[in-house]
């Protein structure tokens, strides 16, 4: 995969595939220690630590149609050639927490991407999902908090296909506000 | 800036539509193979841009949805087309490029793009 922002969509999907009805998705960056974190966190199912050992294996999945979970290793990959790494916390039953550490300056450092078409694919498909978006760059920062706009919209779906419009190019704005300056 | 005050005139807005809209014919849904091979082969641009197209053309009774693992790795990005009363539709290695037409001339029209189903590529 070629950024960053795609692997938060993987792992962002292993949230929904354990149930989670709300995923907490954050993205630091820290120009002067030369790090990019990424965390997710969730309220799935959670693994047990026999589950986490195993999650680290590629030859450890729960899914039916393919022998080999590629979604972690590939992920621990990305961040280890960097010289960074990963982590996951997990509670059977409260849900799993993982951070990625990333060396920014790393020559084999993927691009952070388009974040926000990840949250898009999110939103667009799981409106049902909270999602919690926090960014942050050096001293800038800003939130995003699905349970915002639906409080906003009442019975109006979130996925409604003009509101979506909206979401994402309020999400644009703040992603080029963060970034130009 | 965008505002939640225009958030605020949407959602009014979609209520009025809702309200005349009649809500007896079943959706026409959309489904992206969204698994980590999905994802590598470019299944996030082809979601978004089908979501983009059918609020484009304004399509009230349209679903985009994803899915897990459809189990056709090599052919991925795979895009299911579920017209309700028809067979369903298997695209393959779908690109964002190829959305416009799926709709136009499935989706409005009624016509599946043969040359875009996964019998058509795998031959
Ligand atoms: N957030 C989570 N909550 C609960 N279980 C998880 C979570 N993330 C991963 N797992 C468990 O770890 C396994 C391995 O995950 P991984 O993403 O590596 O592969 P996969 O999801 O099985 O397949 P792929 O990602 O290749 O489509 C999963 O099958 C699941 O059992
Ligand atoms: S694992 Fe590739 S299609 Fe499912
Ligand atoms: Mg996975």
């Amino acid at each position: 995969m070629r950024e960053l922002s795609l692997y938060i969509l993987d792992i962002a999907q292993n949230s929904l595939a354990a149930g989670a009805c709300e995923i907490k998705i954050s993205v630091v960056e820290d120009t002067n220690n030369d790090r990019l974190t990424i965390k997710i966190a969730d309220n799935g199912s959670g693994m047990t630590q026999t589950q986490k050992r195993q999650a680290a294996d590629p030859f450890y999945t729960t899914r039916t149609t393919r022998k080999v979970g590629l979604g972690i290793p590939l992920l621990r990959m990305a961040a280890e050639q960097t010289g960074g790494r990963v982590e996951i916390i997990s509670k059977p039953g409260k849900g799993t927490t993982l951070t990625a550490e990333f060396v920014r300056s790393h020559i084999d450092c993927l691009p952070l991407g388009d974040v926000v078409s990840t949250l898009m694919v999110l939103i667009r498909t799981r409106p049902d999902v909270d999602i919690y978006y926090k960014r942050v760059l050096d001293s800038r920062s800003y939130v995003v908090d699905t349970r915002k706009f639906k409080e906003i919209l009442g019975d109006v779906p979130l996925n409604n296909p003009d509101v979506s419009v909206w979401v994402e190019s309020y999400l644009r704005e703040h992603e080029i506000q963060l970034a130009g300056h | 800036m965008k505002t939640l005050a225009e958030l605020e005139a949407i959602r009014d807005k979609a209520r009025e539509k809702m309200n005349i809209r009649n809500n007896n014919s079943e959706a026409i849904r959309v489904v992206v193979g969204m698994a980590t091979c999905g994802i590598a082969a470019g299944a996030r641009p082809v979601l978004n841009a089908f979501a983009e197209e059918v609020a484009k053309r304004r399509l009230e009774n349209v679903v985009v949805n994803q899915t897990g693992c459809i189990g056709m790795c090599q052919f991925e990005p795979i895009v299911e087309v579920l017209v309700p009363g028809h067979e369903k539709v298997t695209y393959a290695k779908v690109t964002p490029d190829k959305v416009a037409r799926i709709v136009v001339d499935h989706i409005v029209n009624g016509n599946p793009v043969m040359e875009y189903t996964i019998g058509h590529i795998m031959k």
